[in-house]
């Protein structure tokens, strides 16, 4: 499943990032690379895009990029009881 | 001469160490040919080290202009040593950039910032460790509270050998490197080998570029590239950023101790249940912007912005400047024609583009908070999907709603926007908000031809909107724009108190950078303005007049008068007209005064001209006077607001290109307006001008609705693919 399937309050697991060029870049560069956890803290009031808590701080990222994110259900961490 | 740079990510409190390394001495400029603002500045107490504060960046990447700047300079221009400053609450990813700057073979010394928060949060960082596996001082530094700072001093001013290369691939990775430095060997210089044999495995286009490697070569690094690659199942530059990530856990595992038990909510979060929360967002931002807005720009008791723009432009250039410049004139015994260039063309011009520095350093000390805390970047997460449609970020936001009062201040707030496309748009685009200075035009219209109505200024909102809706989904199908990917990957930062001296530092910055434009640009346009406005050819010869019927300016108007006939400015009222709009130039209030020196022959009219308004009515139809209206609402804006747009595009092709497209588009839609209204209204007969409008609606629609440019922009089909699947 991707990231943007889920809703706020999952805890998740990265398992493969798909896309490429510049956005895929970026996204790993902010931390997101594979077996990375995540949590979807929020979205915006307009629906999109996300809030995520991942590697200990707060990254937003718009639905059609999470499209991206190929990530698995993690159990609770730390961070998920935050 | 000691060079030392400074990089670091984004909010990590880079500027706050800069301005406290450096105190006032600093210098302010551009990265040559790009937006891109570029600071140096000399370290306290060591004359001889000069620190050159690199853009705010994540990483080395090729793809933003602050990387590709940052990396420039790093590989070409060889510093003397790198200070990296480093977020300490946030230090697992302000690590990967570290883990970067390392590869230069540079000596790095690092600055592990936010010493005062790391120990109120209860974490442990062990610096010692932390320095001995990346082979680099690390001391530990909070700029905001001056901790640490002696003792950075004094590390930077020692000489540092280049570290020690920390281990971070895996053997593979390792080997691959190996056999690419092996390939790039004589290509370049030898201190840099690593660095661009990195680059290389990555297939960085900008170096591969720049390496012109024969086809033999490039069939020798892609074999190698792919062999590793293969091994990984991933491509190669997932596979370094992902093992780049995996040695920081590594590393931090051994220097990092967590706070034992489970964190609650640090401030910054409970902060943002509020302030970004799902019901309350919109509320809590429609109660900033009125505020800020009211203080800047408003016309209420707390207005300071108003109150000061309001005292230079009645006081100090109302009176007491021409008044005493009148005394010295008329004591110095100067010329008629001096002192009415002094008086009308210098002190009247600039003193219209000077009563907005108030304004502008209210309204950007206030802005300076919002960016310095971190508000800023919610307002582009809250925002963002509402105007990334239109090729603008959530961000564009605060320069549009600023612009509603004035467009200097509007277009210069387009500075916190990130992504050189959005913000490009968001300056081409701003001077369509009908500012305070249009309103007078609006009224004048209103009044004489539409019965006050108060729809007219309503309508006026909603074309100007309309306006930047329209530009921003046109304009960011073209090529030139689009062809920037602009990912929206973007961290919230902690929020923090933000210091003072930042905030006066980046107001002052702004408020000098107009003030000096005024002083040049304005100044040069102000007085030509002036020239053709007071002379004019009287029994043949140039001279001194009074009326502005007879000037050059008019003179001018007349024989430029025919560009406007296809929007119906045609008969006695087409020259006035044009002057007018020439005159608004200067600032646009001056097209009701030019009416009233035109129609009257009055030197004063009210603000909205109520004693022409029955002149303008015999001249002016519904439908022309919407098609003058229009024009004027969208056309070019003031000199003031021209060079705002300079500063900011900070480049003559992209300033003319804004100023050329408004006034294009403005001619577009008025004589659309004029021309097909008129058809409605049967004050137009049916003519070849009634074709050209048909074919430019055409022409709008065909450009608003085509699929356009995408490109390597795979965000924005992605988005559109999504949206439409719903």
């Amino acid at each position: 499943m991707t990231l943007n399937e889920f809703a706020p309050g999952a805890m998740l697991e990265i398992t493969k990032l798909t896309g490429s060029g510049a956005v895929k870049r970026r996204i790993m560069d902010m931390g997101l690379t594979r077996g990375t956890r995540l949590y979807i803290r929020k979205v915006a009031p307009l629906g999109d895009p996300l809030e995520l808590t991942v590697r200990g701080y707060e990254l937003s990222l718009r639905k059609a990029d999470a499209v991206m994110i190929e990530v698995r259900k993690a159990g609770p961490t730390q961070e998920a009881a935050a | 001469m000691k060079t030392i740079a400074l990089a670091g990510n984004p909010n990590s409190g880079k500027t706050t160490l800069f301005n406290a390394l450096t105190g006032s001495r600093q210098h302010t400029g551009n990265w040559p040919g790009v937006t891109v603002e570029k600071k140096e500045g000399r370290l306290k107490n060591h004359e001889d080290i000069l620190i050159q504060d690199l853009p705010g960046i994540y990483s080395l990447s090729p793809y933003t202009l602050e990387e590709v700047v940052s990396r420039a300079y790093l590989v070409k221009e060889q510093p003397d040593m790198v200070l990296d400053i480093v977020d300490g609450t946030n230090i697992e990813r302000n690590l990967y950039l570290t883990t970067q700057l390392l590869e230069l073979n540079l000596p790095v010394v690092l600055a592990v910032n936010m010493a005062d928060m790391v120990r109120a949060s209860g974490n442990t960082l062990d610096l010692k460790k932390l320095s001995a596996v990346l082979g680099c001082p690390a001391i530990s530094i909070s700029a905001l509270k001056k901790e640490g700072l002696d003792e950075l001093t004094a590390e930077l001013a020692k000489p540092q050998p280049a570290g020690h290369r920390p281990d971070i691939f895996e053997p593979q990775v390792v080997q691959a490197l190996e056999e690419i430095q092996k390939l790039l060997a004589d290509k370049v210089p030898p201190q840099s080998l690593y660095w661009y044999a990195v680059k290389a495995f990555e297939r960085d286009e900008r170096v591969l570029e720049e390496l012109h490697l024969d086809p033999g070569q490039t069939s020798r690094l892609e074999a190698i590239v792919t062999k590793v690659e293969k091994e990984y199942d991933d491509d190669a530059e997932s596979i370094l950023t992902t093992q780049r990530y995996d040695y920081i856990e590594r590393i931090l595992a051994g220097c990092f101790t967590k706070k034992a038990t489970a964190s609650s909510l640090t401030l910054s979060d409970k902060i943002d249940r509020v302030v970004t929360n799902r019901w309350l967002a919109l509320p809590v931002f429609v109660l900033i912007m009125w505020g800020i807005y009211t203080i800047a720009m408003g016309g209420t008791v707390v207005s300071i912005g108003t109150m000061g723009t309001d005292w230079v432009n009645d006081v100090l250039f109302g009176e007491w400047i021409p008044n005493g410049v009148e005394t010295l004139l008329t004591t110095l015994g100067v010329g008629e024609v001096l002192s009415s260039l002094i008086q009308d063309g210098i002190v009247a011009g600039v003193g219209a583009v000077l009563g907005f520095v108030p304004q502008i350093l209210v309204l950007f000390f206030l802005l300076s908070i919002l960016e310095d805390c971190g508000y800023m970047s919610r307002v582009a997460f809250i925002m963002d999907r509402l105007f990334r449609r239109f090729g603008l970020s959530g961000k564009s936001f605060i320069p549009l709603l600023v612009a509603t009062g004035c467009g200097v201040p509007g277009i210069m707030a387009s500075r916190t926007i990130e992504q050189d496309r959005d913000r490009k748009l968001t300056i081409m685009t701003t001077g369509f908000i009908p500012c305070g200075a249009k309103m007078p035009i609006i009224g004048l219209f209103a009044g004489a031809v539409f019965g006050q109505s108060a729809w007219v200024a309503t309508s006026a909102f909603v074309i100007g909107i309309a306006a930047v809706v329209v530009s921003g989904i046109i304009l960011k199908k073209f090529k030139v724009f689009a062809g920037e990917p602009a990912p929206f990957v973007m961290e919230l930062p902690a929020y923090h108190w933000p210091t003072l001296t930042n905030l006066l530092a980046s107001t002052w910055e702004r408020g000098w950078s107009f003030i000096k434009r005024a002083g040049t640009l304005i100044l040069a346009s102000s007085i030509v303005l002036w020239f053709l406005q007071s002379f004019g050819i009287v029994n043949g010869s140039l001279s001194l007049v009074e009326d502005n019927n007879v000037s050059l300016l008019a003179d001018l108007g007349r024989m430029l008068a025919w560009i406007f006939v296809p929007l119906g400015w045609a008969g006695d009222m087409a020259w006035k007209a044009t002057v007018a709009t020439f005159t608004g130039l200067i600032a646009k209030e001056e097209v009701v005064n030019t009416f009233g020196v035109l129609y009257a022959g009055l030197g004063e009219v009210s603000e909205e001209g109520t004693e022409i308004w029955a002149a303008v009515a015999a001249d002016f139809s519904a439908v022309t006077a919407w098609s003058f209206l229009i024009f004027n609402l969208l056309c070019a804006p003031c000199f003031a607001a021209m060079g705002a747009i300079k500063r900011e595009m900070n480049n003559w092709k992209w300033t003319l290109a804004s100023i050329g497209y408004m006034c294009g588009f403005a001619y577009v839609v008025s004589l659309i307006v004029y021309q097909i209204g008129g058809l409605l209204t049967g004050e137009v007969t049916f003519n070849v001008f009634s074709v050209v409008a048909f074919a430019l609606l055409g022409l709008l629609l065909v450009l608003l609705f085509r699929k356009g440019y995408c490109g390597r922009d795979d965000t924005i089909q992605t988005a559109m693919a999504l949206e439409s699947g719903k």
